[in-house]
């Protein structure tokens, strides 16, 4: 714990100022009973674990922005570096390292729209989509991330199925917002105080709204993603280039019927587009009661990766 | 377009003296509930009728009878006092309870109330509900009461005193020049009692009549007064409402040296009041959570916005966005010669809590988010989905507000789709005995094949309330075609022939 009190010399401080400004105001005299005792502000305190943890905090948000500044995902002069909620990692791992690897940052970004869709006859309805999307957000769960907005534009949705996959009623806002979707999410995203913000629109979706979408999720900091359904099985539009980090595709595989009744139900998880890295392909088992995927027996060493 | 409601309230003064009475002495108010009630005012030194009950006027009686004439008429007649200024405060109280409904109303007296809806009955669930409500709402209070709603003051007020239905809607979609019915009576115009007496005597009982006539010589013969209404009730000639403000709310107006046009100014001048009406909200120790702002127009016309807010709020930034977003719904007309914000619902809010910890992270408040949505969406739109206990699927999700919440879940370890058919649709399968899944089953044309399948699941319904439920009996069964694909089906037991099969949702 102590080693990480040794912090390296700032890159620049103008950029450390604002940070430095919007931490120092006061403590609060009475601290929570909860929350770890809180050492007074001064060079002489002892290092206590709320310390280290803030210093810590710190340093993250200091590598943060950094990062940003050098992948040059925003225009520096208009970076917030607030955007980010304080101690929550960028990106969310699907816990899977066969996956987690081909991912640029182990796992997908929060900053960013990701798009999800359901093969063959599915595509209407988008179930297994439904249920991978709902499992990633059960996973986002953070008290202080706040709850899922979904924006639906049917109202088909049943919610003990996303409760089943540990998304449970209180984590959800819905929103019916006819042919609207695309301009509720940017409302949602906008606000800041959401967890993620979904939407299933049934049309297609051009470069320019998709790209409203990608700098609405970047500037809040807020996952956004498209369910895309549509009443064409496999529609090409689905296929056009958008402006979202990733693209994926749910495909419900036959069960095996020589395993037993009770073996998780499994997908054909295909990465179709993935910014900064390559497309890929995976047999999984669904989500389970936590939203968790799981690598499906057979196929842990790779077997399952599509040319 | 303008949306008005008139409110007649036919009975006010009987209506309060019964009121009244139930108050102070139920017994004796339950014991005279049927008997023929009017009120007296004293006319020189005759005294008359002032108002008649409905009794009353079923047997005959009619405001302006003597009252002498009137006990020999009806044995057995409840007379009271008229109290005209009580009659005209109760008016007063009235228009303030109806700003609920919309931020313009106005008393019409003798005996009615001006609501000017336009854009607000979308909060209320549309038209016929904000009409069915305040009629339940009145009714309540112990009035009579009927109300229509039009395009023009002048229709909306004949509809509520001369239309067969005690709501009438006059359809948005009608021209407004139709203007009234022809076959209205003149009365119907709010003509002076004198103009309509000297109608009747040239034989004109109708307003198809009086638009036969040339305006010229009519005008000469009446004053303008007959042209003006009829104007105004084809909205050629705008009628103003001057709407009332209460007196406890927390105001606050601007008076422009040159009227304003632009949305931008409109916006310079809504930080402006909103940082004046949150400083005195700060002061009070209260947040708005519904703020009307009427732009007075250089005509003499008012236009009027309303926005609500989930929760007490008084940050200047979130209200001014409210409004700011509501603007481009705003007509300056020839433009706006002073702006009023008014917090017509306001609650006690406590002073905010300063983050208790450093480090903790900072939960951010949903209300401004679930007030935007809502303002955009309409309140029936932006929902949580609650659990219910009922074993019936579409029966066990409500939805509820946004911001309520929620401790429990559904039951875990059931199967349970994502989507759901409603309602279940029928689908044709072959199944080898009752009891058994389908080994294959056709939904839109197609067939599949099952190759896995789970249940039964028997779910019946509330057999203990209802006969409905008593019929239910569903056996319902996860199967799984031979692409993979998961519905969920079951096969109805009572409602329906027996046997009958349908899709329920995709798992």
């Amino acid at each position: 714990m102590f080693e990480s009190l040794s912090i390296p010399p700032p890159p620049a401080a103008s950029r450390i100022a604002p940070l430095l400004s919007r931490v120092s105001p006061h403590i609060a005299p009475r601290a929570p009973a909860t929350a770890p005792p809180v050492a007074p502000p001064s060079a002489k305190a002892t290092p206590g674990p709320a310390r280290s943890y803030a210093i810590a905090a710190l340093r993250e948000r200091i590598a943060r922005i950094e990062r940003r500044h050098g992948e040059g995902l925003a225009d520096p002069a208009h970076a917030d570096p607030h955007a980010y909620p304080l101690a929550h990692p960028a990106h969310l791992p699907f816990g899977i390292p066969a996956i987690d690897g081909k991912l640029p940052g182990g796992g997908l970004a929060r900053h960013a729209l990701h798009e999800a869709a359901s093969a063959g006859p599915d595509t209407e309805q988008a179930a297994a989509a439904t249920l991978f999307v709902a499992g990633l957000l059960a996973r986002l769960n953070a008290p202080s991330l706040g709850p899922v907005l979904w924006v639906l534009q049917q109202t088909d949705l049943f919610a003990p199925g996303l409760a089943a996959v540990g998304l449970p009623p209180e984590r959800v806002i819905f929103a019916e917002a006819g042919k609207d979707v695309l301009a509720v999410m940017e409302e949602g995203l906008r606000h800041r105080g959401l967890a993620a913000v979904v939407g299933e629109p049934m049309e297609r979706i051009g470069l320019v709204a998709s790209r409203r979408l990608q700098l609405a999720a970047e500037q809040a900091g807020t996952m956004a993603v498209l369910l895309r359904r549509s009443r064409v099985f496999d529609d090409p539009a689905h296929n056009e280039p958008s402006a979202a980090f990733t693209r994926w595709r749910v495909r419900a595989m036959p069960s095996d019927l020589a395993l037993e009744a009770t073996a998780r139900r499994h997908w054909q998880l295909d990465l179709l587009r993935c910014r900064g890295g390559d497309p890929g392909s995976w047999i999984v088992e669904a989500c389970d009661a936590t939203g968790r995927l799981g690598l499906a027996a057979g196929t842990a060493h790779g077997s399952g990766q599509a040319a | 377009m303008r949306r008005v409601v008139s409110v007649w309230l036919p009975a006010l003064p009987t209506d309060l003296v019964r009121r009244h009475k139930a108050a102070t002495d139920p017994d004796a108010a339950a014991a005279d509930a049927d008997a023929p009630l009017v009120t007296v005012m004293l006319d020189g030194n005759t005294r008359r009728l002032g108002a008649v009950d409905p009794v009353a006027a079923a047997r005959g009686l009619a405001p302006g009878m003597k009252l002498t004439e009137a006990r020999i008429l009806v044995p057995g007649l409840r007379e009271h006092p008229a109290d005209p200024a009580a009659e005209a405060a109760e008016l007063q109280r009235l228009a303030a309870w109806c700003l609920r409904y919309a931020p313009l109303a106005a008393p019409d007296p003798p005996d009615g109330l001006w609501i000017d809806i336009t854009g607000s009955a979308h909060l209320q669930g549309g038209e016929s509900n904000l009409l069915r409500d305040l009629i339940r709402r009145l009714t309540e209070q112990g009035l009579t009461a009927r109300a229509a709603l039009a395009g023009t003051p002048g229709v909306a007020h004949a509809m509520a005193r001369y239309a067969a239905n005690p709501t009438h809607i006059t359809p948005s979609n009608q021209p407004l020049d139709a203007g009234l019915p022809d076959d209205f009576p003149i009365e119907a115009l709010r003509l002076p009692a004198a103009a309509c007496d000297a109608l009747r005597r040239l034989g004109v009982r109708h307003v198809a009549h009086i638009a036969a006539i040339a305006r010229g010589p009519m005008t000469r013969r009446f004053g303008p007064i007959v042209t003006l209404r009829l104007d105004q009730a084809a909205g050629r000639v705008f009628e103003p409402i001057h709407p009332i403000i209460p007196a406890e709310a927390i105001t606050d107006r601007l008076h422009f040296v040159e009227p304003l046009l632009t949305a931008d100014a409109f916006a310079t001048v809504i930080d402006r009041l909103t940082a004046s009406i949150c400083r005195r909200l700060t002061a009070l120790g209260q947040g708005a959570r519904r703020l009307d702002l009427v732009f007075e127009r250089v005509d003499g016309s008012r236009h009027a916005l309303r926005v609500g807010t989930a929760r007490a709020s008084r940050d200047p930034a979130h209200l001014r966005r409210m409004l700011a977003e509501r603007l481009e719904t705003v007509d300056p007309g020839l433009g706006v010669e002073a702006m009023r914000l008014v917090v017509s619902r306001a609650e006690p809010l406590a002073a905010e809590q300063a983050a208790a910890s450093l480090f903790a992270e900072p939960v951010t408040d949903l209300a401004p988010l679930v007030d935007r949505l809502v303002s955009r969406l309409g309140p029936a739109r932006v929902f949580r989905l609650a659990p219910v206990a009922s074993h019936v699927p579409e029966d066990s999700v409500q939805r509820v507000a946004p911001l309520t919440l929620i401790r429990d879940t559904w039951p875990a370890g059931l199967t349970r789709p994502v989507r759901i058919l409603d309602p279940p649709q029928p689908i044709e399968a072959e199944a080898e005995r009752a009891a058994l899944p389908p080994v294959a089953f056709t939904w839109r044309r197609v067939r599949h094949r099952v190759r896995v399948a789970q249940g039964p699941e028997r779910i019946t319904g509330a057999w203990w309330s209802d006969h409905a439920g008593a019929m239910l009996v569903r056996d319902y069964f996860a199967v799984e075609d031979e692409r993979g694909r998961r519905y969920w089906l079951f096969r109805s037991g009572a409602a329906v022939p027996a046997g009958a099969w349908f899709l329920h949702g995709f798992l």
